[in-house]
């Protein structure tokens, strides 16, 4: 068995293990996390004491419930959010630090939940040229970038529209198109695709996942989708603000029980994977997707 | 219904004078408004006018867009020039009643007419050839020797741009918790003027409470992305004078110049 893949109850979450190499100082690493919204009210922390570490490259998802803190736990990574106690480090740097603070948003790019929320600009590539601007880049610097970022997410032929007449999933990509000019190293989806329909939902995941491959960029994805989850290297799972599983997506998600009690769905194919080991065919209960259900039932 | 009214009114269009630096319409309407009061007589509007004139026929605007905000006044038009004609103390062309008319009375409202006239004509202008984006652009570059006096330049700028961007969406909202209020038996078309302001409260509170949502987080994804205020931002799109600019201040100026001459020598 996986030896990244060993279900445990809070404990540290180590990154997929990489045997050929000495081992580095994650991209982003997470101490003992906790954070109280109300601090007169530290019983009932958003985050409870919450240690992750995420490595560079990666692509972790992280899904749980309404309330379960996964929202909170990703303003964390780039110092939206301050922990009470513990620590967050982005290569190296302590996200308290107001010294390197700019740094670390500018490594750790964020996209969130409303495509329209998060669009500043009325056309297109000045919303992708904000970031950099931001930063102070020279003028002929930007313009490379905003091309190199559209260019990156498929929308160059959008440059010189206006926001409001693109679609949710468009949108979207004109907003990672923003963080990607700043050259970031992490790319934080705060359950950016839970107000797309299905095919702006595979358009922009899709395109993140291609970020990931090809750019080596690290994703981490919150969400509640779980299909969503099952593509990704790494899902933690969380619960009224603890991680209570983590793990390749086959061993997560091969706890179906487990999930259904904290609210959480395994992707439709493993349910149904699930139904049918239970009832007696010969078929694994951890497959992630319907060509492994195919080939268990029809061996070919 | 909400969608079709449209904020600004820019034409699109690739003239020369939409070509323009902002910054060079923007101070050039403003001489141009300067002048509208220095002009002594007439014939002097005459001019101005031609001058107008030959802008709008340059920039490629149908006058009857002109009109429709010339008409949009058009009460103000007449109760200044009523106003004027019957104040103005001088020799009677007729009486109405209590009412006398004068002929100077006439002249000064003729001449008030010309001035406002052209002062539409030539700020609808302003607006009709230059991109909103680009009009805030320009403002803020104007403004910026005046931030040692403590006017946040960038800051207006900014406010500016985002409300901009956010016109078309909370408009596409207003239309769609009108239609949601409607479809619960929300009456916003019948009765009075204060039945159909009141009936405004049900789309009017979600609305506030949606914007004032939208800005919390708008303000957070800008935090993200490294935004610290104006300080130390660069732009990408750099505002940059043409030698048409330069054609276009001469003439501003030049007849800056022949206006300030007639006035004197007359």
């Amino acid at each position: 068995m996986d030896a990244s893949g060993s279900p445990s109850g809070g404990g540290r979450v180590p990154p997929p293990e990489r045997p050929s190499e000495v081992r580095v100082e994650p991209l982003i690493c997470l101490e003992q996390v906790t954070h109280c919204y109300d601090a007169d009210r530290r019983d009932q922390p958003a985050l409870d004491a919450v240690d992750l570490e995420v490595a560079d490259g990666e692509f972790v998802a992280i899904v749980g419930a309404n309330g379960s803190g996964k929202s909170t736990l990703a303003k964390h990574l780039n110092a939206l959010l301050l922990p009470t106690e513990g620590e967050v480090r982005v290569a190296g740097l302590d996200t308290r630090d107001p010294a390197t603070v700019w740094e670390v948003r500018r490594m750790v790019g964020m996209v969130f939940q409303n495509p329209d929320n998060q669009i500043v600009a009325t056309v297109v590539e000045e919303d992708v040229a904000f970031g950099p601007e931001n930063l102070g880049v020279e003028s002929a610097a930007i313009r490379t970038r905003v091309k190199e970022a559209l260019a990156m997410v498929g929308m160059t032929e959008f440059h010189s529209r206006a926001p409001h007449l693109l679609s949710g999933g468009q949108k979207q990509r004109v907003a990672i198109a923003g963080i990607l000019a700043m050259r970031p190293r992490c790319l934080v989806l705060d359950e950016a695709t839970s107000m797309l329909d299905p095919s702006g939902r595979d358009e922009v995941l899709n395109t993140v996942r291609r970020l990931n491959r090809d750019e080596g960029l690290t994703v981490v994805h919150i969400t509640h989708f779980m299909e969503e989850a099952a593509t990704a290297d790494r899902v933690v799972v969380m619960d009224r603000g603890r991680i209570i599983a983590h793990g390749t997506p086959r061993t997560v998600f091969a706890q179906a029980r487990r999930l259904e009690r904290i609210g959480l769905d395994v992707p439709p194919i493993t349910a149904l994977a699930g139904i049918l080991a239970a009832a007696g065919l010969p078929v694994r209960p951890d497959l992630l997707a319907v060509e492994e259900v195919v080939d268990a039932l029809c061996p070919s | 219904m909400l969608r079709d009214i449209t904020i600004g009114q820019y034409l699109a269009r690739d003239t020369a004078v939409h070509r323009l630096d902002p910054r060079t319409k923007i101070i050039s309407t403003m001489l141009f408004m300067v002048l509208l009061f220095l002009v002594p007589h007439l014939a002097g509007y005459a001019f101005l006018g031609s001058f107008a004139a030959a802008v709008v026929i340059l920039a490629g605007i149908p006058p009857r867009m002109l009109l429709r905000s010339i008409r949009s006044l058009a009460f103000i038009l007449t109760l200044t020039f009523l106003l004027q004609l019957f104040m103005t103390p001088g020799e009677p062309l007729f009486a109405l009643g209590p009412l006398v008319a004068t002929r100077e009375g006439f002249t000064m409202g003729a001449f008030m007419i010309s001035r406002l006239t052209l002062l539409i004509v030539m700020t609808s202008l302003l607006t009709l050839t230059t991109s909103p984006i680009a009009l805030t652009d320009g403002l803020e570059y104007l403004l910026r020797p005046f931030r040692r006096f403590g006017l946040p330049a960038h800051e207006l700028a900014m406010m500016m741009t985002i409300a901009l961007r956010f016109i078309p969406t909370l408009l596409e909202e207003a239309d769609k918790i009108m239609k949601a209020q409607m479809a619960r038996g929300a009456d916003f078309r019948s009765g009075n003027l204060l039945r159909r302001a009141r009936s405004l409260i049900p789309l009017l509170v979600p609305l506030f409470v949606s914007a004032f949502r939208r800005a919390d987080e708008l303000a957070l994804a800008m935090e993200a992305r490294c935004y610290r205020g104006g300080e130390g931002r660069t732009r990408m799109k750099q505002l940059a004078f043409a030698p048409r600019d330069g054609i276009a201040f001469t003439t501003v100026a030049a007849m800056f110049l022949g206006v300030l001459f007639l006035r004197v020598w007359s």
